[in-house]
């Protein structure tokens, strides 16, 4: 180190510093040859250091701090000011970027000639720091002065850019003139796309000129004057509106209404609301079309109209296909249009077509597509993923209980007369009937399925024990199918009069059956035999409707075991059966179908039974754990928990409330007629 | 059984422990004297015969109204008898000891039993009187019509006449409960007849009511 530095005094020092300033000035001011060399820096850099270090009175710190702001101050005042001002508008802003960029380079390099000052004056005294005091300058001097003209100028220029020539200071007074012209003349897609664009380039906009912080209170204001103002107008447009979109699956515009709608507070409301309405009247339109075709039909033929219904599930579910695409694509699995897709199918899924209520519709589009010989010839993927569909449907019924009776009518039909597709394929639509409604809904169904993977079990031991046994033979090929009580339907069982042969195939089997099983009741259940009328009524002690039916499959079907006197198509108790020993066929297993009974009635009576008993229990439930309870509030937990299998009528419950009260189960309270108590 | 007339045998109970002045031993001795006419020494009781002849002695038919009060007075327990107690405890409230007295404290009850809180209970006494059977707690609809007509008849004439209307060509209901007799008194009172205005469904009226007020919606829409 050299002690013998000379000393420097301020005005000399200072005077080397300003020959470097005023380099520095050149270099920002234009177009220039010079430019700064490690070794000019190195220089200015030295020269601050030893101002700064040298013993007191010749410690220059302070001074050239103060000095330091002055530069810009000087330059400022000077330069820049006079600058600006003598230029407006447009062009006052573009002095304006390039002094600031030209500014934060002077406060650079200044920083770094004083560098030193920074590494101790500064800190030991807790003074600003150098680039903070060469920005602060900046904005003391430059923006304090003009920054209203600024703003101005700010937004002529937006407004300019907006609409050529047009110059325009108020956002929403121009939107709201835009958009009441757009209205009348636009078609709603077309305004759609103009809005979309508005928006679109007011947000560039915005990101360049100005702080992001006004983006949001911007885009509002356009929103409101383009969306708001003009919703109900816009959707409601007569040949272009939402309705007319949905119509013309029109998903593009559909998509550009959700975008825009989603953005503006409660906008989707009246797209959901038209959406609703729209699908629900597609759906009733479904309805009435299936009506007309029913009735048509009956006037011909009765027979076919089950055709007619199977067209009708298919369309329902290709409506719900569509419109749940809708639903996730278009509006973005929004939960507003999922609740409006629901509460539209719930409305027009409840209708029913010509007497028949959708739970049944649907219970017998699948068993037609389940049942061997079916309508529907199908793959077994499509037919999973077709019945996967249908189930979806019955979120949307309210008599869930009336389609599992009806569901497993058919299956056991299609179980015990050997129609089903196979034993697999039944089991694994009921894991998904069992996904979609819980296990309560299907556990009887399960049940039925295992019985006669059983049966077929026994029914190979029951052939072996035979060949065991061959005294016990009764020379008769035998089939029992052992069932569990409870899981089927129920048959009727009566004390049929057996032919022999027959009696003795029955014994052989309850021996067999004592053999393998205790404690077991075997129920017999026939439903197939063969004079005149009445003797084999008399002999098989059966009601009429039974005997007519028999007779009917043995008689007058494809099949002729039994020959009819007179020969005719309908059985009458004037009739006459004998066996026809001429009848062959050439396959050797041949199957006579027996006519359907009249299930629905059946079925329907059985659910309002089921029905009453689970009214009754949730009753009690409820009053149970409340003790007391007003009425309304009864109902309303009623309908709520029963509301997973069936929507229960008010007045059934009412009857029901009637009944628990005689039982002693309720009484009303002796000053609140509305309210009840539970009697334990 | 309902509070209140467990309240009026408790009563009965006390009076008889307490020392009985002289006076209304000659009374008690005078109401027993009068059961005895009229009972059937085998059963103790007044029987169906025994009650017939006390209706003629009173001039009254055996299906009057009134006949209902007196038992109602008795807290009788059994259609068609009259045990001495349920004797002593009816004409000792109504201070008849003779059957000149009964005969002119008759007409003083119509007017008893015509005051609010007592109709009530009356009211509830004559349906519960006429369940005969063990556990029965049901009357079936012609009886429930023909006890309507005695009971509320001179108060609801014409609410008491279409109600039996609707109950005989109704095919829901073949038996009324207690709640649903009750109701109907409540409905008498409560709701203007014929308009109906005031008649809300929603709230818990039973619902054989809800049903009747729509068949009567129902016939003056579609006369």
């Amino acid at each position: 180190m050299n002690n013998e530095r000379k000393t420097i005094d301020l005005e000399q020092g200072w005077d080397f510093m300003q020959k470097g300033i005023t380099k520095l000035k050149n270099i920002l001011d234009g177009p220039t040859e010079q430019h700064f060399s490690s070794e000019d820096y190195m220089m200015l850099y030295t020269t601050i250091y030893n101002m700064c270090t040298q013993k007191p009175p010749h410690d220059y710190s302070q001074q050239l701090y103060e000095k330091y702001r002055e530069s810009f101050e000087e330059y400022i005042t000077s330069t820049v000011l006079p600058s600006l001002r003598e230029k407006h508008g447009e062009f006052m802003l573009r002095e304006l970027v390039r002094r600031w960029s030209n500014h934060k380079v002077m406060v650079r390099w200044l920083s770094r000639f004083f560098h030193y000052l920074d590494r101790y004056f500064i800190t030991r005294r807790s003074l600003p720091a150098l680039k903070e005091v060469g920005l602060t300058c900046f904005r003391d001097l430059v923006y304090q002065e003009l920054h209203g003209k600024v703003r101005d100028a700010v937004i002529s220029l937006i407004d300019q850019e907006r609409e050529g020539e047009q110059i325009d200071r108020d956002t929403s007074a121009y939107y709201s003139r835009k958009a009441s012209s757009w209205i009348l003349e636009d078609s709603c897609p077309d305004y759609m796309l103009k809005a979309e664009e508005c928006l679109k380039r007011e947000k560039d906009r915005v990101s360049h000129y100005l702080h992001f912080s006004s983006e949001t209170k911007l885009l509002e204001k356009v929103q409101n004057e383009l969306l708001s103002m003009y919703a109900t107008q816009l959707l409601e447009k007569e040949h272009s509106g939402c309705h007319a979109l949905l119509r013309d699956d029109k998903v593009d515009d559909l998509s550009r209404m959700y975008r825009l709608f989603s953005k503006i507070p409660h906008g989707l409301d009246p797209v959901s609301s038209i959406f609703k309405q729209h699908v629900a009247a597609e759906g009733t339109a479904l309805v009435k079309q299936a009506e007309d075709a029913a009735s048509n039909k009956k006037a011909e033929k009765r027979d076919v109209v089950g055709l007619q219904e199977q067209v009708f599930v298919r369309k329902v579910i290709e409506l719900h296909d569509k419109y749940m695409a809708y639903v996730n694509d278009c509006f973005m699995n929004h939960t507003l249009f999922h609740k409006a897709l629901k509460e539209a199918f719930e409305i027009f899924c409840n209708k029913g077509v010509s007497g028949s209520s959708s739970a049944e519709l649907l219970a017998t589009f699948c068993d037609n597509i389940l049942k061997k010989g079916g309508s529907e010839k199908l793959s077994d993927e499509a037919i999973e993923d077709t019945l996967e569909k249908a189930f979806k449907l019955l979120a949307y019924i309210s008599d869930k209980d009336l389609f599992a009776e009806f569901y497993r009518k058919k299956l056991a039909r299609r179980l015990l007369f050997d129609k089903s597709a196979n034993d697999e394929h039944e089991r694994s639509i009921l894991t998904k009937l069992k996904q979609q409604c819980g296990g309560q809904f299907t556990s009887k169904m399960e049940g039925m399925v295992t019985d006669l993977t059983l049966a077929k079990e026994n029914q190979s031991h029951f052939e072996e024990y035979l060949g065991h046994n061959t005294n016990v033979n009764p020379g008769i090929d035998l089939t029992v199918t052992v069932l569990t009580t409870g899981f089927w339907p129920s048959y009727k069982s009566f004390d049929l009069n057996l032919p022999i042969e027959m009696v003795k195939c029955v014994e052989v089997f309850k021996e067999y059956y004592e053999t393998k099983t205790k404690h077991r009741k075997l129920t017999w259940v026939y439903s197939l035999d063969r004079l005149s009328y009445q003797e084999i009524k008399t002999q098989l002690n059966l009601s009429d409707d039974d005997v007519i039916r028999l007779l009917h499959s043995l008689s007058c079907a494809k099949y002729k075991i039994l020959t009819k006197e007179p020969n005719t198509k309908t059985i009458s108790p004037n009739d006459y059966f004998e066996f026809n020993s001429k009848f062959t066929d050439k396959m050797r297993r041949i199957k006579i179908p027996l006519p359907p009974m009249d299930e629905k009635k059946k079925v329907i009576e059985d659910v309002d039974k089921d029905r009453r008993y689970a009214i009754d229990a949730s009753i009690v439930r409820i009053m149970k754990s409340r003790k007391v309870l007003g009425y309304q509030q009864l109902v309303m937990e009623c309908v709520e928990q029963l509301g997973r299998m069936f929507k229960p009528d008010v007045k059934a419950i009412k009857k029901r409330i009637e009944d628990l009260i005689t039982r002693d189960y309720l009484e009303r309270d002796k000053d609140n007629p509305n309210l009840f108590r539970y009697l334990a | 059984m309902p509070r209140a007339s467990k309240r009026k045998s408790d009563a009965v109970k006390s009076s008889l422990a307490e020392p009985a002045p002289k006076k209304a031993t000659k009374e008690v001795e005078r109401i027993d004297n009068f059961f005895a006419s009229y009972a059937n020494t085998s059963i103790g009781m007044i029987d169906p015969e025994g009650v017939e002849k006390l209706c003629s002695d009173l001039s009254v038919e055996h299906t009057d109204v009134r006949i209902l009060m007196l038992a109602w007075k008795m807290n009788a327990k059994k259609q068609g008898y009259f045990t001495q107690e349920e004797w002593r405890t009816g004409l000792k409230s109504l201070r008849a000891d003779t059957l000149k007295k009964l005969k002119k404290e008759l007409s003083e009850l119509e007017r008893e039993v015509a005051k609010p809180n007592n109709f009530e209970d009356f009211y509830r006494f004559s349906f519960r009187y006429c369940l005969t059977e063990d556990k029965q707690k049901s009357l079936d609809i012609e009886s429930v019509c023909v006890l309507l007509d005695l009971v509320l008849g001179p108060y609801f004439r014409l609410q008491i006449d279409s109600f039996c209307d609707y109950l005989k060509i109704q095919k829901e209901y073949k038996v009324v409960n207690m709640d649903q007799w009750t109701n109907f008194f409540r409905f008498c009172q409560e709701i203007k007849f014929p308009e109906l205005e005031n008649y809300d469904a929603c709230q818990a009226w039973p619902l054989i009511l809800d049903n009747f007020v729509e068949w009567l919606r129902e016939k003056s829409t579609h006369p």
